[in-house]
């Protein structure tokens, strides 16, 4: 397999080549990728805030934003502005230590979890050898940083939404990392590089979905809860809990929990497109593409393209992710919190030791199909 | 120096002050809560030990069982008592500290003069293991194998002591006479009432 763009190489030794020492161009290159994801989350969560007013709007059969630029599209700007300017409110016999620390606990590991998230062969902030786990691990900070924001803001609504997220978030970790454990155990890495490469051989019909119909929609329910969407928004059921955590929460601080949620939704998306929709592979594989048309892969044009197709193909996957997730969220009733542990301990983490054994024999069985 | 001795040197001067700090804020603070969060701090500042020793693993594992599983059960806890009641000072209680920081001191200093003492075979430069979960895996499956099942056999011995402890007898003798009045109270805790009781009409 061709390594595709080699953007630290060519930016590096373009660095060099302006008469910059060879270690100050690859101090100067470093923070590039991580500014560059921390861009892209931030983006992302613009359009993702955007389409959740449009489609909620459509499905409540309304206009939603309008004014605020083109078809709204300025909105979430706006509203971060607005949070922006709000008075900063620590409430009187709240733990203020506590209480400013805890969005932050929140909100540091779903960025960090950025790191692993690939858009092609070479354009990924580090393609770390234990990448799908070190998500898992990062995502098991977050029930900290929601138990001190309820812990601290001194109001029984934020502590009993505290401590239902963190009871969510540690139930839905187990058949969520379960599930992916399947899709690792296929691709024999747990570098997400590798687990795109090993769905890459055969276009659409290589993508892990088909080889894990049960997995995936372990996933994605998991992946639910974890970022608290309907129909798991218990931690801040507005009838029963006011907002939950972020009751007592203003201005920026809430800000953060507001960015934390969307991020982690989209991330979300991301790696759901990453184990199971084949990453940045077009549903035909673009190589074959080229023989077809008689160009070489190997073109510069052609890598270019490749590498455009590439993050084009992982954005289309991940916001038609994010839009069913949207659709879930405006047409689902709310589970109750009994339900929702139930689902979560008695069917979904059995369904998923189930599904990790079934995929363990049939690797054993048809070592040709489930990556031998 | 090169940028990643500098880096290592500096990360590692922080991982242990604020190891350091952390720990001895879980002993002396006098706020619970805020000794569960700060050993919470330790963790993580001990994943970043086993990450500049290159055991990444070993460190998303820590922070996934010790942050994400102890510390919240920890946290779980303490909040679900949330019992804020202010001990009595002991009588004589610094005879008690002194002995405590004694034997601590005394544990410390034994472990020092272990741990200078001993002649540790230090590789000159560590060697490059490659994929560490895999080296992992084949170290569970063939020398480790017997220490690896027993501490499985140990958590299962955990899971059914905790499960036979939480299980109880819900239905008292009451409900089985079909007395209508019947509350259902766990009988082991008697609970204060938040509010005043409201007066039981009928």
């Amino acid at each position: 397999m061709e390594s595709g763009i080699d953007l630290q190489g060519s930016a590096i030794q373009l660095l060099v080549d302006l008469g910059v020492p060879t270690p100050i161009a690859k101090v100067l290159w470093l923070p590039l990728p991580m500014a560059l994801m921390l861009v892209v989350a931030t983006v992302g969560v613009l359009i993702a805030v955007w389409l959740e007013r449009k489609i909620a709007a459509a499905v409540q059969q309304r206009y939603g934003p309008e004014y605020a630029g083109p078809l709204g599209v300025l909105q979430p700007i706006a509203d971060g502005l607005k949070l922006l300017f709000k008075e900063d409110i620590i409430p009187n016999l709240a733990d203020p230590w506590l209480f400013t620390i805890g969005p932050a606990i929140v909100v540091i590991p779903v960025f960090l979890s950025y790191l692993i998230v690939p858009f092609g062969q070479n354009l990924v902030v580090t393609d770390l050898g234990i990448g799908a786990f070190l998500w898992i691990s990062l995502s098991s900070i977050t029930p900290i940083g929601l138990l001190m924001s309820g812990y601290a803001s001194n109001n029984k609504y934020a502590l009993i939404g505290g401590l239902r997220a963190a009871a969510q978030s540690i139930s839905y970790e187990i058949p969520l990392a379960l599930s992916v454990l399947a899709v690792i155990m296929m691709s024999n890495s747990l570098s997400t590089i590798d687990i795109v490469n090993q769905q890459a051989n055969h276009g659409i019909l290589g993508w892990n979905i088909w080889r894990q119909p049960v997995g995936f929609i372990i996933f994605w329910i998991s992946a639910l809860a974890e970022t608290e969407r309907l129909p798991f928004d218990l931690p801040e059921a507005e009838e029963e809990l006011v907002a939950g955590y972020q009751t007592e929460y203003t201005g920026m601080k809430f800000a953060l929990f507001y960015l934390g949620s969307y991020v982690n939704l989209v991330l979300s998306a991301l790696l759901f497109s990453v184990f199971y929709l084949g990453g940045w592979s077009f549903p035909v594989p673009v190589d074959t593409l080229a023989n077809w048309l008689g160009v070489s892969p190997a073109l510069p044009w052609v890598q270019v393209l490749t590498a455009s197709i590439g993050i084009t193909m992982v954005l289309v996957k991940t916001y038609l992710l994010v839009f069913i997730a949207i659709l879930l969220r405006w047409t689902t009733p709310r589970v109750r919190i009994d339900q929702l542990l139930n689902l979560g301990w008695k069917f979904l983490l059995p369904v998923a030791l189930a599904n990790l054994l079934i995929t363990a024999a049939l690797k054993l069985a048809f070592p040709v199909a489930f990556g031998g | 120096m090169t940028l990643a001795e500098g880096t290592q040197l500096v990360s590692f001067g922080v991982l242990t002050l604020t190891t350091i700090v952390a720990a001895l804020g879980v002993v002396l603070l006098e706020n619970i809560v805020y000794s569960a969060f700060l050993l919470g701090g330790v963790f993580i500042s001990i994943a970043g030990m086993y990450l500049l020793l290159n055991a990444d693993f070993v460190a998303a594992a820590q922070i996934l069982v010790y942050v994400g599983a102890v510390n919240v059960l920890i946290l779980f806890a303490i909040m679900l008592v949330n019992k804020r009641e202010p001990l009595a000072p002991l009588k004589n209680g610094w005879i008690r500290r002194g002995l405590t920081a004694l034997v601590c001191f005394g544990l410390f200093a034994l472990l020092g003069v272990v741990s200078i003492s001993t002649p540790w075979s230090v590789l000159p430069e560590a060697p490059n293991v490659g994929d560490t979960a895999l080296r992992l895996g084949q170290h569970f499956f063939s020398d480790f194998l017997l220490p690896f099942e027993l501490a499985s056999v140990l958590l299962l011995i955990a899971m059914i002591g905790a499960i036979v402890l939480a299980r109880r007898e819900f239905v008292t003798s009451s409900a089985v006479d079909g007395d209508d009045n019947l509350i259902f109270r766990l009988p082991e805790r008697p609970r204060e009432p938040i509010a005043p009781e409201p007066v039981e009409s009928k």
